[in-house]
């Protein structure tokens, strides 16, 4: 008798456990179901038609953002930046957290907690200077310019995973190529590179969100539309398309749609990072 | 060893070693080490950001702000973002943790899919949550869908303009970011949870614990570091969280809407006042550090005692 009632309990708790999580998930999901339905519609019916799968479906909207929104343009600006930028970052970081773990030079400490305390300390506000630094260099309005800042905003990160990944990679095939005459660039190049690969991939797609995702810098360092990225040219984009809602979501979803296929494809990768991160801070 | 030749190929070997820092040791000085003192030094002067004088004003713009009520108002809606995040959005995000720290099905699903509104930019779900919540009306039918499904239910009295009325705006921004940040928090609740040693557990059941009680004698102990990394980083993130503020209310509410980065933004690119927008960034960075600082020390209390 006591053990059918613990049952039954057990049955509905998980029912009402279930209950919750299938709420959350659907409000999770809804905003951006919304977002796909509305950019499929017309700018007449989307306003008074509240079915849940619109009549008539309507792909114009996707080619009018592309063209006369420039679309076209910003996204390849965003791919652009992304490709360099995370390239860039896991060039420079995993050249020197292979020299923080492995190699031995004066200074090596101080400068290795000057990364970590750059990580600890938010910076707000830091573009106000930096703003004024490039515009000195006359690195305003110019690709380079937002590619090296935004190489330093994903470095500390990067040094501090891969360091500690390197840590904890035995030294033997190393020392291999070492006896074998391999010089240390070398050595970085052919032995610990391949290595680090699940540690980089975390890094590729942390800093890819990343870059993907940035608003601020882009806003203050590119003001001319044919070097700005997706997330900037949402804004000019909406300002143009205030009233016409079917454009703009159907922009909405080209600039989300590659961030979650990535997401998708990559979420364990993700998720490990998130977590070795919690354990990092 | 230690002849002079060997001591040469030493200090050659070092400096081959220093060459791959240099690049990060490089970008890092000119793009964050001298912006950090480039901050400072603003701070103490007067500066439209055209004019070749920067005019040395000491602490004036530190007086000013002690002064300027919209910047302290600023850092109190930054507050109130905050302080609905560190509740509400972690108060469900270590609930769901919780729910799915046992077998269950769709467990990953779910996990999957928690993840999403966090991978998303501010800009994209600030523009969607605007035309959910789009106020207007056609044809006597509501077009943003939160008020056309309360129309619908007939809960009449719910329908809002709940981004042009002063009342529920900065409670929408506050539910907004916990919507698009709770799942971070359940990611690294629910990797807390995974470590916790099951045996804890069954050791609390022969004791004769309820499921309270484990709870709070157990879990909550064990899970106190992560918590506590959980509650720094959603300071750190709400606090400075904008740009979902921009793309919900562009021009803003004015005295409403105001937040410590936009406020910074207004004096840079607004007034052009570069020394004052340094002096609001420091004392904002120092209020920021100061309270993660602070937690920390609480939470290492906890731990000892």
């Amino acid at each position: 008798m006591a053990a059918t009632q613990y049952k039954a309990f057990d049955f509905f708790k998980n029912i009402f456990i279930h209950a919750f999580l299938m709420i959350v998930t659907v409000s999770c999901l809804f905003p951006l179901f919304w977002m796909l339905r509305c950019s499929l519609m017309s700018n007449s019916t989307v306003l008074v038609d509240k079915s849940i799968i619109p009549q008539t479906i309507n792909w114009e909207n996707y080619y009018i953002a592309w063209t006369k929104g420039s679309f076209g343009t910003y996204f390849l600006n965003s791919v652009i930046y992304t490709v360099c930028v995370v390239f860039g970052i896991v060039v420079v970081s995993s050249l020197a957290a292979y020299a923080f773990s492995r190699l031995k030079f004066p200074g090596k400490d101080i400068i290795f907690n000057l990364f970590v305390a750059a990580m600890m300390i938010p910076l707000p506000g830091s573009f106000v200077p930096l703003y004024v630094l490039m515009t000195k260099l006359h690195l305003v309005n110019t690709r380079i310019g937002y590619i090296l800042c935004m190489i330093n905003v994903g470095l500390s990160l990067s040094i501090l995973l891969l360091k500690t990944f390197f840590d904890k990679m035995p030294p033997d095939l190393e020392d291999a190529a070492r006896i074998d005459g391999c010089s240390k660039l070398g050595i970085w190049r052919h032995v610990a590179l391949p290595l680090a690969r699940p540690a980089l991939a975390v890094i590729v797609i942390y800093n890819s969100l990343n870059v993907w995702n940035e608003y601020i810098l882009a806003t203050l360092l590119l003001g001319e539309r044919s070097l700005m990225p997706l997330q900037r040219g949402l804004e000019v984009f909406r300002g143009t398309y205030q009233t016409d809602y079917p454009v703009l979501m159907a922009g909405l979803t080209m600039t989300a749609l590659p961030i979650i296929v990535i997401y998708l494809l990559m979420q364990k990768h993700i998720v490990k990072g998130l977590s070795s991160g919690a354990v990092v801070g | 060893m230690n002849s002079p030749k060997a001591k040469v190929f030493e200090i050659k070997g070092n400096l081959e070693n220093f060459l791959f820092v240099l690049p990060a040791l490089l970008i890092f000085s000119i793009f964050y080490i001298y912006p950090f003192f480039e901050l400072i030094n603003l701070a103490l002067r007067e500066w439209n950001g055209v004019d070749p004088v920067k005019t040395f004003i000491g602490f004036r713009n530190f007086l000013d702000m002690a002064q300027d009520t919209v910047w302290w108002n600023s850092i109190v809606h930054a507050g109130y973002i905050t302080l609905i995040a560190l509740t509400f959005q972690n108060a469900l995000a270590f609930a769901l943790a919780l729910a799915c720290d046992r077998e269950i099905k769709m467990k990953n699903f779910y996990r999957v899919v928690f993840f999403i509104p966090p991978v998303l930019s501010e800009m994209v779900v600030g523009y969607i949550w605007q035309w959910i919540l789009d106020p207007n009306m056609q044809n006597g039918q509501y077009v943003g869908v939160l008020n056309f499904i309360l129309a619908k239910l007939g809960l009449l009295n719910l329908i809002h303009s709940w981004l042009s009325d002063p009342n529920t705006v900065l409670t929408c921004i506050a539910v907004i970011h916990s919507w698009k940040g709770f799942g971070w928090g359940f990611i690294m609740l629910l990797a807390g949870l995974q470590t916790i040693d099951k045996q804890l557990y069954e050791a609390a059941k022969v004791d004769g614990a309820g499921a309270w009680s484990t709870f709070m004698n157990v879990t909550v102990p064990m899970m106190l570091p992560v918590i506590m990394v959980v509650v720094i980083l959603t300071i750190l993130g709400s606090m400075q969280a904008f740009v979902l503020i921009i793309s919900l209310v562009s021009q803003g509410l004015a005295g409403y809407t105001e937040v410590p980065v936009t406020e910074i933004l207004g004096s840079m690119n607004g007034n052009k006042q570069f020394g004052y927008a340094c002096a609001q960034a420091m004392v904002f960075g120092l209020i920021l550090v100061v309270s993660s600082f602070l937690l920390k020390k609480v939470s290492d209390k906890m731990k000892q005692a």
